[in-house]
């Protein structure tokens, strides 16, 4: 297996890659957006405004007199996120009926994306009122884990179970059936090796490797993206191991069930991935799914170790925090493993 | 020419036998097209808030209930002390915990200002953000109407102020899945496509198939054509089912946009693909090989195209990979194309891009490809 | 009579870094030949027929296959001959007929020459029955015999078979033997790599290949009195004796 040197190379650097890319570059904060200011008002007020709007580096500020089809079209080519527009009597209104009104219009394309735009160009224009009245409530708040509200404290211990999980599955589902199609499995099987050896023969290069990409991706993570290891570092390697294992036996069940080294990596990929991705928890927030997603999201061992590396490496905790997480995993290890060795066996006969 | 086709009927034939491969390749992506939209969702709801009310005044108790009418927020409990609060949020019970002071009504009232302690748990920072905003937001109502109570308003108001009426185009229901869901589309019928394309033309390597292939008169661009085509039409086939079937009858999502164009966009888009699909298998001797190759390049495109998270928002040096990913065109045409009803004219350099990667991919793999060694 | 040259090959080499698979070897074949190209595993045997195949790039020396370059004409090459690899030759998720079809359609036969190819095939292997079943499905001699038939099934001048008969029985192989006269006396050059030494006694001449090198080439019945020896075996194991490598 080490002499493949592409694969290697990927099993390596893929983690790698990933790390980088979800601290560096992955953010839900909406930077660079580029939008129009239609100033029709020209006074002293919508002129100040649109300074302050460019000032900001959220924004990217075109100033054009537009109509609102051409707004749209710009929409349409992707020109612009998000349109400001001071009417004509914005003056007016402003020293006469003491209330002027300016217009956000956003391309609700991402909704996200717009309403964090409309959120913000709103943000400018109160602050540049600043009312101070009495009766004043003020709020103090302290972000607890992650005081400077960094992506990569959520997105790394996701990916960590991410990660581990995918390739440990599509390593021994591929590896295993590549040997049924070969039919070297035969020869195996009739030699004196118990079955349960050939298994975990084959499963302790993949379990090594697994554990070196772990310590790549902490010792990434603290070094570059200053991502802590809080709690105990033993702990989490012990845990770690035990989703190894789990994600090792998962990759074993496929392999009883895919004939072809094909079908075990389609499965394994397409199947997998996107159901990890989004039931661990990291990328969207399981609360906000439909209930019986929820449910589902339980059965997906990456929620559980994304749980419990979040209270070992953030948070911080020990074992007794994490126990009940911790006996889930274990659990469907077994039985994972239970059904394999039983279907296994009926195989062979 | 003839050879050609007969290639292509040995394919089809192969992969029309292969039935577990079948259900896979519509199965699954159907699947993860009905899951994922309704899980994949920013806005927030649900949030966990724990109260310490060390008050208990009828401001305090306002407060609380307005906060839990504004259903943003579950009040999971009502502890004594900050630490009681705060092992809730050790135990994921809660996101966030408010402190209201003792005395907190009186001293608003006669100091005409007070405090309020806000801590939430951040680890997933957007949720922190966005719950300590929301919260804010309701804070500040409840100021304006304690406010009220105390001072009256004089004419419309006594200090000019501007209003802000905002409006939104496209998707005026603010739904997160008529964003999502051809985004997502994109990339399944990416994943298919391509990981196929390159594990079927690999496999033949494996086997060893290639080299009676080798042997014949087969030209180099009659096996790649013979390799693309059918790989493409499913590309084409899985892409049709997804927006005609799932997309419009679950989601209600029709195109606003000229659907011959978003066709051709495809068209072109799956040539690309599948290129980069037998570039790879082109470079791999076993499956195993392209399965992480594909695997790597997949993860990296689909992160870096604007699916999940704006590729504007990211550093320059990662905006560059984004632009030079060709997913990220695609995501960027259907939402365009689809959402806004965009038209040639204004994906006219998308266009470009994607004819310029299919030449790329497919010209490298025909090049690289060698009969004889 | 000046019989026909189509296979000439002067000073063929081979190299893979500093390795010599194939050392200058030089040899003629003849049209309709039954040549045999013996040789223990790892004497090179089936690097040599990869560069007369147009397969693989020859690091010197030449080689004219039917006429044609093996380095600028390999695709002129590839149209006149057929091939066979003990390996594998068939696509077994296809059914016979389907092979045929693909093959023969590859090879440029039109496609009512193809249906009477099929039949004529099919027939003549007896075959008639299992037209319909997957390749995969089949016993490994009928394979190879079907193999065979297909690789014929554009008349080539010249069809090479890598190592045909592994693992058959006694009786499927002489009648795949029976396949290959047939083919040699319609004018096929049979070209034949193998390490039964007992086939070898069924070519018109064979050639011995010892660590890259030609150390022989004559007919069996020259070589065997030239060696002096009762059978081809022991004439193997005369030149082998020197042999340095032992395994591809």
């Amino acid at each position: 297996m080490f002499r493949d040197r592409k694969t290697l190379l990927i099993l390596f650097g893929l983690p790698i890659a990933q790390i980088l890319l979800f601290g560096f570059a992955l953010t839900n904060e909406i930077k660079n957006s580029r939008i129009v200011v239609c100033d029709y008002a020209k006074c002293g007020i919508s002129r100040q405004l649109t300074e302050k709007f460019a000032a900001n580096n959220n924004f990217i500020v075109e100033e054009a007199l537009l109509s609102h089809h051409q707004i749209e079209d710009a929409f349409r080519s992707g020109r612009i996120k998000l349109a400001v527009v001071f009417p004509l009597d914005f003056e007016d209104d402003y020293q006469h009926l003491n209330q002027a009104h300016v217009q956000l219009i956003a391309d609700a394309t991402d909704p996200n994306t717009a309403n964090m735009l409309t959120a913000y160009a709103t943000n400018i224009i109160m602050e540049y009122q600043n009312l101070s009245l009495p009766y004043q409530i003020n709020t103090e708040t302290r972000m607890i884990y992650n005081p400077e509200l960094k992506g990569a404290i959520n997105f790394v211990p996701g990916v960590m179970a991410l990660v581990l999980m995918l390739v440990c599955v599509m390593m021994t589902s591929a590896s295993i059936v590549r040997e049924k199609e070969y039919g070297t499995m035969e020869v195996l099987l009739v030699s004196p090796l118990n079955p349960f050896m050939l298994i975990i023969s084959k499963a302790i290069p993949y379990l090594l490797l697994s554990l070196v990409n772990l310590i790549v991706i902490i010792l990434l993570s603290i070094t570059l993206l200053g991502v802590p290891v809080n709690g105990s570092l033993l702990l989490l390697f012990l845990i770690s191991i035990l989703f190894i294992i789990t994600a090792l036996s998962l990759g074993l069940l496929i392999s009883n069930v895919a004939q072809t080294q094909q079908t075990a990596i389609l499965v394994s990929l397409i199947g997998l991935m996107v159901p990890t991705i989004l039931f661990t928890g990291f990328t969207f927030p399981l609360e906000n799914m439909p209930v019986v997603l929820q449910w589902l999201a339980n059965i997906v061992p990456a929620k559980w170790y994304y749980t419990i590396v979040k209270s070992i490496m953030i948070k911080g905790l020990g074992f007794g925090a994490i126990w009940k997480e911790t006996l889930v995993l274990a659990v469907m290890t077994c039985l994972l493993l239970m059904i394999s060795f039983k279907k296994f066996k009926v195989r062979l006969e | 020419m003839k050879t050609l086709i007969f290639l292509l009927q040995k394919e089809f034939k192969q992969i029309f036998r292969n039935k577990i491969l079948l259900a896979l390749i519509f199965i699954i992506p159907v699947v993860q097209l009905l899951i994922f939209p309704l899980a994949a969702d920013y806005e927030m709801k649900n949030i966990s808030i724990v109260v310490v009310d060390h008050d208990h005044s009828p401001y305090s108790r306002k407060l609380i209930s307005k906060i839990v009418a504004s259903g943003y927020f579950n009040l999971y409990a009502s502890a004594g002390s900050f630490e009681e609060a705060f092992r809730f949020i050790e135990n994921d019970k809660a996101d966030l915990v408010l402190e209201i002071p003792k005395n907190f009504e009186r001293e608003l009232v006669v100091e005409k200002s007070q405090q309020l302690f806000i801590a939430a748990n951040a680890i997933n920072g957007i949720k922190a953000g966005l719950g300590g905003a929301y919260i804010n937001r309701i804070i500040v109502d409840f100021n304006t109407d304690v406010r009220l109570e105390w001072i009256q308003p004089e004419r419309f108001n006594a200090v000019p102020v501007i209003q802000v009426t905002s409006s939104n185009r496209f998707n005026p229901g603010m739904n997160y899945r008529f964003f999502m869901v051809p985004g997502i589309l994109v990339f399944l019928v990416t994943l298919v496509a391509s990981y196929m394309c390159a594990l079927n033309t690999v496999r033949e390597k494996e086997i060893g198939t290639i080299e009676q292939i080798n042997v014949t008169p087969i030209k180099k661009y009659q096996f790649i054509l013979g390799k693309l085509i059918p790989f493409w039409v499913i590309g084409v086939f899985v892409f049709t089912v997804g927006l005609f079937i799932v997309a419009r009858l679950v989601y209600g999502i029709i195109p606003l946009g000229s659907i011959t164009l978003l066709f051709a966009y495809l068209a072109v888009y799956l040539v690309a693909m599948l290129g980069l699909g037998l570039l790879v298998s082109t470079y791999c001797q076993t499956q195993q090989q392209v399965m992480f190759v594909m695997f790597f390049f997949m993860m990296i495109f689909v992160l870096m195209s604007g699916l999940f998270t704006p590729i504007e928002s990211m550093p320059a040096w990662a905006y560059v990979i984004a632009r030079c990913n060709p997913v990220t065109y695609f995501m960027e045409v259907i939402r365009m194309v689809v959402l806004k009803g965009s038209r040639l004219a204004d994906i006219r350099l998308h266009f470009i891009v994607m004819f310029g990667f299919a030449l790329l991919f497919n010209l490298w793999a025909v090049i690289h490809y060698k009969k004889t060694t | 009579m000046q019989k026909d040259i189509v296979i000439q090959v002067n000073n063929l080499t081979k190299c893979f870094g500093d390795f010599t698979a194939v050392d200058t070897i030089s040899f003629e074949v003849y049209r309709g030949e039954v040549f045999g190209f013996l040789g223990a595993n790892g004497a090179g045997k089936t690097t040599a027929m990869r560069m007369l195949c147009g397969l693989s790039t020859p690091t010197s020396g030449e080689a004219a296959i039917a006429g044609y370059d093996v380095y600028r004409q390999t695709e002129n090459i590839k149209k006149s001959i057929g091939y066979m690899s003990q390996k594998f030759s068939l696509y077994e998720d296809l059914t016979v007929a389907e092979n045929i079809k693909l093959f023969g359609g590859i090879y440029g036969l039109t496609n009512q020459e193809i249906k009477e190819k099929s039949a004529q095939l099919t027939g003549r292997l007896y075959m008639n029955d299992q037209r319909h079943k997957m390749v995969g499905s089949l016993p490994l001699g009928w394979k190879q015999k079907l193999a065979f038939s297909i690789a014929i099934i554009h008349q080539p001048k010249i069809v090479f078979l890598d190592e045909p008969t592994g693992g058959v029985d006694p009786v499927t192989r002489r009648q795949f033997w029976n396949l290959i006269y047939d083919a040699a006396a319609q004018g096929i050059t049979v070209f034949i790599t193998t390490h039964y030494m007992d086939e070898a006694e069924y070519c018109n001449r064979i050639s011995m290949m010892v660590d890259g090198k030609i150390k022989a080439l004559d007919s069996p019945s020259n070589l065997k009195r030239q060696f002096s020896s009762g059978s081809m075996y022991e004439v193997f194991l005369r030149l082998a004796r020197g042999a340095q490598r032992t395994s591809d």
